[in-house]
């Protein structure tokens, strides 16, 4: 933009008043040098998403505030920036789209400000159209992922506007169940991703065309309920289980979600099919050592889970059982 | 002394500490082992289990209470003083009795008195079971009922998950006790003699 402002001053200077052509030749050359020195920066600062006041959308799109000259008043006039437009460039820079700029997926005369009206009505990439068929990609199953989504009580409510983005933020996502080995991060994470609508009150009634229902209230039945929070995802009982996906896609609403406690609470527990299918969390308790020892298979609590407590326990019962009645016999047969 | 020489052991508190005791205590394994197992049916439920499981253990807490104040403040609670002198010896012999002398005519090598309720292995199982395994189960219960309060994580373990091994251990420990208890029970003048004792009070010498 700032090229496009010399390069017009440049103009306005040739055709609108009459200056020594000595001058005009050192200002090309000012200009010239300018273009590539800016060229450059301007390459740089396209990306750059660590120093977001040098970035041209940034500027104003990761602040509160914004500033802008306004022609017809001629003054400089500050606004507030609508808080759902607000770009948290912390995150941007750690998420999986962090090498893209904004006018990679937004139009290039986003540039501009004011933004022209009709930019609102651009349609926009959808994830498939970027992830869709590419072999690069294909790990991540993203036709498998729209199929369950397909089926989910999103997609019956919201219909094809509940897009991937309505919980994966494309600006700022990050595949943390993929590479973290912090189980309470993995779950924070997933869990925030509905917590953003289903925990507000507008985003959630943008969906659903009614209020959102209190989530402490819908879960009162469930004992330790706080804790269940912070250790296991929502998806854990909102999901249909698909083994062949890492995530299930498929969200349930409460009439068919798990509410058995047994579902989990058990040898064979579903979040063995879940939240522990990461292999970085079966490396984790790899190196937990006597931790290990103990809870080789047994990621809910218990003694019956860990399958080393179970047998002794069934030896020294059997003993103990066992010494009863051989100590009965004898009392009998001895007396 | 004759056979109908009685002695009071069992005061009227100390038997209704036993009873609820007993009847908590069994309701507790039930309730524990089908925790344990994730036995879920139509019959009872395991959120019923649950609920059980945790009304049963308050009660015996709180009837632990009785048992503890019963033995500070009344002379019942000497009986589980261990001496020093013959520490192990004592208990030896009283488990060779069990294993020998009692199938070859042995006398009873610790007869019960006014002075003496428990024969010395005795004492020291109910001294481990009731002084630390009781209070242990008891504690680790409490943290699981509260487990918002149970550090983290130790040494890299969930400090949950540890809290409930030794929880459900203890409680293992205890229902091998009960099991022992039972039958050791039975070694009397009659296998049913000492049941009634502990109902009546008396205790036939």
């Amino acid at each position: 933009m700032v090229i496009f402002l010399i390069l017009g001053y440049y103009h306005f200077l040739i055709f609108s008043r009459n200056i020594d052509l000595h001058i005009l030749m050192k200002f090309r050359v000012f200009v010239l040098i300018s273009f590539f020195l800016f060229g450059a920066l301007s390459f740089s600062n396209a990306q750059s998403y660590q120093d977001p006041k040098q970035h041209v959308c940034l500027k104003c799109h990761s602040n509160q505030t914004y500033t802008f000259h306004n022609d017809v008043t001629n003054a400089e006039v500050k606004r507030l920036m609508n808080p759902y437009y607000i770009l948290d460039t912390v995150a941007i820079s750690s998420g999986v789209h962090k090498s893209f700029d904004c006018t990679d997926c937004h139009s290039a005369e986003y540039e501009v400000y004011p933004h022209q009206a009709n930019l609102k009505l651009e349609p926009l990439s959808s994830c498939l159209d970027c992830h869709g068929g590419d072999e690069s990609y294909a790990k991540y199953k993203f036709e498998e992922i729209q199929a369950e989504v397909e089926k989910s009580v999103h997609h019956k409510v919201y219909g094809e506007s509940f897009s991937c983005s309505k919980c994966h933020n494309q600006h700022t996502y990050a595949a943390t169940a993929r590479n973290s080995d912090n189980l309470l991060e993995i779950v924070d994470y997933s869990n925030k991703m509905c917590l953003s609508c289903h925990n507000d009150m507008k985003k959630y009634k943008l969906v659903s065309g009614h209020d959102n229902p209190k989530l402490v209230e819908v879960h009162d039945w469930l004992p330790n309920q706080a804790l269940h929070f912070k250790h296991v995802r929502c998806i854990e009982c909102h999901t249909e289980v698909v083994d062949s996906l890492m995530v299930s896609h498929n969200i349930v609403g409460k009439d068919q979600a798990v509410k058995k406690c047994v579902e989990c609470h058990s040898a064979d527990s579903r979040l063995k099919a879940s939240l522990y299918k990461y292999e970085n969390l079966q490396k984790r308790s790899e190196n937990g050592g006597l931790g290990n020892v103990l809870s080789n298979s047994s990621y809910v609590i218990g003694t019956h889970q860990s399958p080393f407590l179970k047998l002794l326990s069934i030896i020294i019962f059997l003993a103990t059982l066992g010494g009863v009645i051989i100590h009965s016999i004898f009392r009998i047969f001895k007396k | 002394m004759g056979a109908t020489e009685k002695i009071y052991f069992y005061p009227v508190w100390l038997r209704i500490w036993h009873g609820i005791n007993a009847i908590g205590i069994l309701l507790l394994i039930f309730s524990g082992i089908s925790m344990q197992s994730s036995l879920d049916n139509s019959v009872i439920g395991f959120n019923l289990i649950i609920n059980i499981h945790n009304y049963a253990g308050v009660i015996v807490t709180l009837n632990y209470l009785l048992f503890f104040i019963g033995n500070l403040v009344t002379k019942n609670g000497r009986y589980y003083f261990i001496k020093m002198k013959g520490f192990l010896k004592r208990p030896i012999k009283q488990a060779y009795y069990y294993a020998w002398g009692m199938f070859h005519g042995e006398s009873y090598p610790f007869p019960l008195s006014e002075k003496r309720k428990f024969n010395p292995l005795q004492k020291y199982f109910y001294v481990i079971v009731m002084y630390l395994a009781v209070p242990g189960v008891i504690i680790t219960g409490f943290a699981l009922l509260f487990p918002e309060l149970i550090i983290e994580t130790v040494y890299g373990i969930s400090g949950i998950f540890l809290t409930a091994i030794f929880h459900s251990v203890l409680g293992f420990f205890i229902s091998i006790f009960l099991l022992i208890h039972l039958y050791v029970a039975t070694i009397g003048k009659s296998p049913t003699e000492n049941f009634k004792s502990i109902i009546s009070g008396w205790h036939h010498v």
